[in-house]
């Protein structure tokens, strides 16, 4: 009998779509504000109370945890079998698996723990 | 006819023969732009995983207080910063755009017996973007 043992290839592959989702819509928006146009002074920086007037607020926080965290599980299999097929290290399979997912998890983790103590 | 004269047939045997599998060159990627451009678009998520760290720091920063969230716009105006900024924006306008136009690919909706063309499908993307973007900046910039 040939069975399978069930792959959790599926719920990487959706968050991989969902992060891709994400990533396409919401970061070019983020990078051209905080990585050009306040640092080169096409627009006023926003202030400190300001952001955290945002940051508070639930809503924001969800946003920005969706933002960090599931682009991140996008990042890990694209880069994964980037890794496979551009270099051909398929013997270091496993090892390329945990670091990816494991960076993944990691900055999830960071990011909640962030998020959750923003005063 | 004689078989000692005859060609020599390949001998049977039990194993499956090996494949011919010529190796590819790890610099496969390399000789041809639809190629290149497959790893540069996959290499973008290096660029999308590099904001999140830089979006996780500024975080950090804000919750450190005003003085740390003033260190962190300063260093954002490093030469350093505003090129890997710039080539940053560069790699992830490159998936935004190849991401949009895929999704024809991904969903193909029929309407009465005929498929939608491409640009129907992948137009609203454009249009969502455009609105999801100003009212990022819109909140930010308030």
């Amino acid at each position: 009998m040939n069975r399978q043992k069930p792959s959790n290839e599926a719920l990487l592959w959706m968050l991989f779509s969902a992060g891709g989702v994400i990533a396409a819509f919401l970061i070019p928006v983020h990078i051209f504000l905080f990585g050009l146009a306040f640092p080169l002074g096409w627009l006023p920086a926003p202030s400190y109370e300001h952001l955290m007037l945002l940051v508070r607020m639930p809503v924001v926080r969800i946003y920005l945890f969706l933002l960090c965290s599931v682009p991140l599980f996008h990042w890990a299999h694209r880069f994964r079998y980037t890794l496979y097929d551009g270099l051909q290290v398929k013997h270091l399979n496993e090892v390329i698996f945990t670091l990816c997912y494991g960076g993944a998890l990691l900055g999830t983790g960071v990011a909640g723990y962030l998020l959750w103590r923003m005063a | 006819m004689n078989p000692s004269t005859a060609k020599p047939r390949p001998a049977y045997t039990e194993f499956h023969p090996r494949w011919y599998r010529p190796r590819v060159s790890v610099y496969w990627w390399l000789g041809e732009w639809q190629y290149l451009r497959f790893i540069l678009r996959e290499l973008s998520s290096v660029f999308v995983a590099a904001f999140v760290i830089a979006t996780l720091l500024g975080l950090r920063a804000l919750r450190n207080g005003p003085e740390a969230y003033a260190r962190f716009l300063h260093r954002l105006q490093t030469p350093t910063a505003i090129v890997l900024s710039t080539i940053s924006l560069f790699f992830v306008l490159f998936h935004t755009i190849t991401w949009f136009n895929l999704a024809p690919r991904a969903m193909a909706i029929r309407l009465r017996g005929q498929r939608l063309p491409d640009i129907v499908i992948a137009a609203p993307n454009y249009v969502l973007w455009l609105v999801v973007s100003v009212a990022v900046g819109w909140l930010v910039l308030r």
